[in-house]
């Protein structure tokens, strides 16, 4: 199968009440992406946007960034939801033959809207909706699934908090940075139990910008040091209504990884890959989502948190930019933690920066409770 | 090289201006059940779902999400495009690179809309810039409506151009037992209808209706093994230019022509006139369905009332329009372009009942949406 | 950046989408919630081909896609499998004040379970693994409030 690489990341520092419109956020990091590529607007083909009208407010809100994201003139499209399925359909068109080198950008302005009020609107008018349930209180009913299912303890997810809180001071566009302790986080104001304010993501300013390019256009582009490969991806949807489904069984994220393990010829993943970026947007979810991409057992992936297993110098690093706990523009946290992966995989992560990094795993959800996965294997 | 794609089944609701019975999921779910009737398959064949509609419409957030179980899509890989009123082509061209692309060999396209559980206009109106240009823009009529008034001006075109593709429409669905509306109309009926915005009358207008559209795209080998006559994409093409409402051309469509002539180069069309057999075009108000066919390169600019005048888009013209009665007979927003390939897909199989345009090896079909965003899809009955 | 920028007024504009809706409940809950409002009654609708039982009803079987034509009636009791205690206010969107608690129930004779609220005790004392059972509202309008929680099981 042809190959297509990211040769190009872009995006604007997190901020709450950023003074940008979110157009202006994507002209920003859509500038800096083609900077970053090295090569200008007119040697990309098509543009992928990612867009939520709720969260803009505005109806077509794809086409107000139509012009910042350099499409005029060009095919585009948008996807609305996580990140990683608008990168996945612009490696699609990609494939497709029909396309050479994919803008695929994605903008969130978090602070501009309700985040309750419009979480609560991802559920059925018909049923749930009528009950006030929204991201929050819905996710504190999986965490506390995942902790009855398997014995688990608020203080093991409070660790998540800790370490990527921790993590994010060396992240220079993280929002919230901190030195924090698991009593900390069990005294921080109670949202909906097991939920403290600490185990929750902040409300987030952001937009990011990935280039992909076809194998071809790749190396006549850019230098090698540029190119980092998009080698497998899977996504998969389990059912809508919380209640039909097990909050703390990962099958879905499990067909959508082993899909993605597959196409990049990933055998075991934990000895494979060398780090990952998984949507942290709660707590909880970064052991559970874990076990679900098959990274460890069901139900152990907060005893190998313990061990340190996650930590950026553990085996297995998990979140080392801060994640989605230190940082969280919705729609685009996704493409986010590509472009972590993607600085990591070239070696220009920093201070952050992990050592010998060949392979990247990132992961992001859509709908409530992580209905839906997608799963990517970027390497060098 | 990507996979050479064809169509192989198509679903549609019976479409309504309210369809009380059904619940959107449901709606969903009827129009998915008869394309995999359609295409003798079952949801097991199924390897992925795109579906897409309009947020605000209906107020869901994460429809994709909300859907599975109308979508069948429980424990498959499902995402949601959107781009407003293309948002149907928008979802079929997703389908064709999900398949072309060489990821997924069968993919279910969906689109939707269930117009009468809000206002519409009230919804569309939010798509102007909140802070310089929502407070004065309305609805999707006026723009339309200024379009024609200078093409009048520029070309010479009536009236009573727009008047006669309305009435096209509206008799070709006489045919077309899901189309929404269902009347015999003259020209006169039309341009004695009353006045909505100058020079656009209530008869020259699409409707809002309840429905879903579904279609099959599969991979070459499947869809010669499953589809004794596939309806083959032969080219997928989207432009689209919106800054402000004031940066937009108005005597021509330059986002059509820039899309068509695309497409054209791609399928290997010259003479788009001649060579296609049938179109489902995306005509929201009949003055579209006069000036932008100067802009599908069937004509020199301002040639189109010529044209019209000569009977060439009626079902036993030269190029048959909406064999189906289009848009101004039947418009689920999210599913209204998804429509036009769908019917463009049956004329290439054989499909398409009573409102069979004979032979019909090459069609082309086209999204429209605000604003200013184009969309042309080319089907043939031969490989590409 | 141009330095004007340090020095211009930031504004910001309000508004608010106020588009009304009025959603069609379909053929599947329409039954449900009829048979809710009319006789105090929780129905399941059943897969002819798997068995799976469904409650909410559903148009399709999740697992494979075919009608569930079989309904039944649920005796209203079940389990918690899951819950929180709702501690913000969101007054324009929660039914009830805060601190609330809302629960996943498994329902006897469903193979799903029903997200409602738990009512009726102290919010520190819900456990999972509890049983409960539906309270109904005296007067019912035929949607999900007709159910006004489940409460712990004497």
């Amino acid at each position: 199968m042809e190959k297509v690489a990211i040769i190009g990341v872009g995006y604007t520092k997190y901020a709450q009440n950023s003074p940008l419109t979110f157009a202006e956020m994507v002209f920003e990091a859509t500038t800096k992406a083609l900077e970053d590529a090295g090569i200008t607007r007119d040697e990309v083909d098509n543009v992928v946007s990612v867009s939520s009208d709720f969260w803009d407010g505005r109806t077509i809100s794809s086409m107000a960034i139509s012009d910042a994201s350099g499409a005029y003139g060009k095919d585009i499209t948008t996807v609305e939801g996580d990140g990683t399925f608008g990168a996945l359909y612009g490696m699609m068109r990609i494939l497709s033959g029909s396309f050479g080198v994919s803008i695929v950008c994605a903008h969130h302005k978090g602070t501009e809207s309700n985040m309750n009020g419009i979480t609560n609107c991802a559920f059925d008018p018909l049923v749930e909706r009528k009950l006030g349930l929204d991201a929050v209180s819905s996710a504190a009913l999986q965490a506390r699934r995942y902790m009855s299912k398997y014995g688990l303890l608020e203080e093991q997810f409070a660790l998540v908090s800790v370490k990527n809180h921790g993590n994010a001071k060396k992240n220079p566009i993280a929002l919230l940075p901190m030195d924090i302790t698991v009593e900390d986080v069990m005294n921080s104001r109670k949202v909906a139990d097991p939920l403290k304010v600490l185990d929750c993501s902040p409300v987030t300013d952001g937009a990011c910008t990935l280039i992909l390019a076809a194998e071809r256009q790749a190396k006549k582009l850019t230098t090698n040091k540029k190119r980092v490969w998009m080698k497998g991806v899977g996504h998969c949807s389990d059912a809508f209504r919380l209640g039909d489904r097990d909050l703390a069984d990962m099958r879905a994220l499990k067909k959508a990884a082993k899909r993605a393990y597959e196409m990049a010829g990933i055998s075991d993943p934990l000895k494979e890959i060398d780090f990952a970026e998984v949507y942290d947007a709660f707590s909880y979810m970064e052991p559970l989502w874990l076990e679900g991409l098959g990274i460890c057992d069901d139900g152990k992936g907060c005893e190998y948190l313990e061990r340190g297993w996650f930590n950026a110098d553990g085996k297995f690093p998990v979140n080392v930019s801060g994640g989605r706990l230190s940082a969280n523009p919705v729609q685009s946290a996704g493409l986010y933690a590509m472009a972590e992966a993607v600085l990591q995989l070239r070696g220009e992560a920093g201070e952050r920066q992990l050592d010998g990094v060949e392979t990247a795993l990132v992961h992001g959800i859509n709908g409530m409770c992580g209905q839906s996965h997608c799963v990517w294997v970027l390497g060098r | 090289m990507g996979k050479r794609v064809g169509i192989i089944g198509v679903g549609q609701t019976h479409h309504a201006a309210k369809r009380l019975d059904a619940s959107g999921v449901e709606l969903i779910a009827e129009a998915v059940s008869r394309a995999l009737d359609d295409a003798q398959l079952t949801i097991k064949d199924i390897d992925a779902i795109v579906i897409g509609n309009m947020d605000h419409f209906e107020n869901i957030n994460y429809v994709d999400m909300w859907a599975v179980d109308g979508l069948g899509a429980c424990m498959k890989p499902v995402f949601k495009v959107t781009t407003g009123g293309t948002t149907g082509t928008t979802v079929g061209a997703c389908g064709y690179y999900h398949v072309a692309s060489g990821l997924f060999d069968v993919v279910l396209a969906v689109g939707w809309e269930k117009n009468s559980e809000s206002d519409t206009q009230a919804a569309i109106s939010t798509c102007a810039n909140p802070t310089l240009e929502r407070d004065p823009f309305a609805g999707a009529i006026g723009p339309l409506a200024t379009e024609y008034s200078m093409y009048m001006k520029a070309f010479g075109a009536t009236e009573e151009d727009a008047a006669m593709v309305a009435a096209r429409d509206r008799n070709n669905a006489l045919r077309n037992p899901y189309a929404h509306s269902r009347q015999a109309v003259t020209v006169e009926d039309v341009l004695n209808s009353p006045m909505l915005s100058y020079p656009i009358k209530f008869l020259d207008m699409c409707p809002r209706s309840d429905g879903s559209c579904a279609v099959i795209f599969a991979c070459e080998e499947k869809a010669k093994k499953l589809c004794p006559k596939p309806a083959w994409v032969h080219a997928s093409v989207v432009r689209h230019d919106y800054t402000h409402f004031g940066d937009l051309e108005w005597k021509f469509m330059p986002t059509l022509e820039r899309a068509s002539a695309a497409a054209y180069k791609l399928a290997g069309i010259t003479n788009p006139l001649k060579e296609f057999d049938v179109a489902e075009l995306y005509i929201p108000a009949s003055t579209c369905g006069v000036k932008w066919m100067d802009s599908l390169w069937f004509c020199e600019h301002g040639g189109a009332p010529a044209l019209i005048r000569k009977g060439t888009f009626e079902m036993d013209g030269e190029l048959p329009i909406n064999p189906s009665g289009g848009v101004i007979s039947t418009n689920p927003i999210g599913a209204t372009a998804l429509i036009r390939i769908g019917e463009a897909a049956w004329q290439i199989m054989g499909r398409a009942g009573e409102r069979q345009v004979e032979g019909a090896k090459k069609a082309l079909a086209t999204g429209f949406g605000g604003c200013s965003w184009s969309d042309v899809m080319i089907l043939g009955a031969d490989l590409p | 950046m141009s330095d004007w920028k340090d020095d211009v007024e930031i504004l910001v504009h309000e508004g608010k989408i106020s588009v009304p809706y009025s959603w069609t409940v379909g053929s599947t809950l329409s039954r449900f919630y009829c048979e809710l409002r009319d006789n105090g009654k929780i129905w399941a609708n059943r897969c002819p081909s798997c068995g799976t039982t469904f409650v909410p009803p559903k148009i399709k079987c999740i697992n494979c896609y075919e009608e569930p034509h079989d309904w039944v009636e649920l005796p209203g009791t079940g389990t918690v499998e899951t819950y929180t205690v709702v501690r913000y206010e969101e007054p324009s969107m929660h039914p009830r004040k805060a601190p609330f608690v809302y629960g996943v129930i498994k329902m006897d004779g469903a193979d799903t379970g029903i997200v409602h609220f738990i009512g009726d005790v102290d919010p520190e004392q819900v456990k999972v693994g509890m049983r409960v059972e539906a309270v109904l509202e005296d007067e019912r309008e035929g949607n999900i409030l007709d159910i006004r929680h489940f409460r712990p099981l004497a």
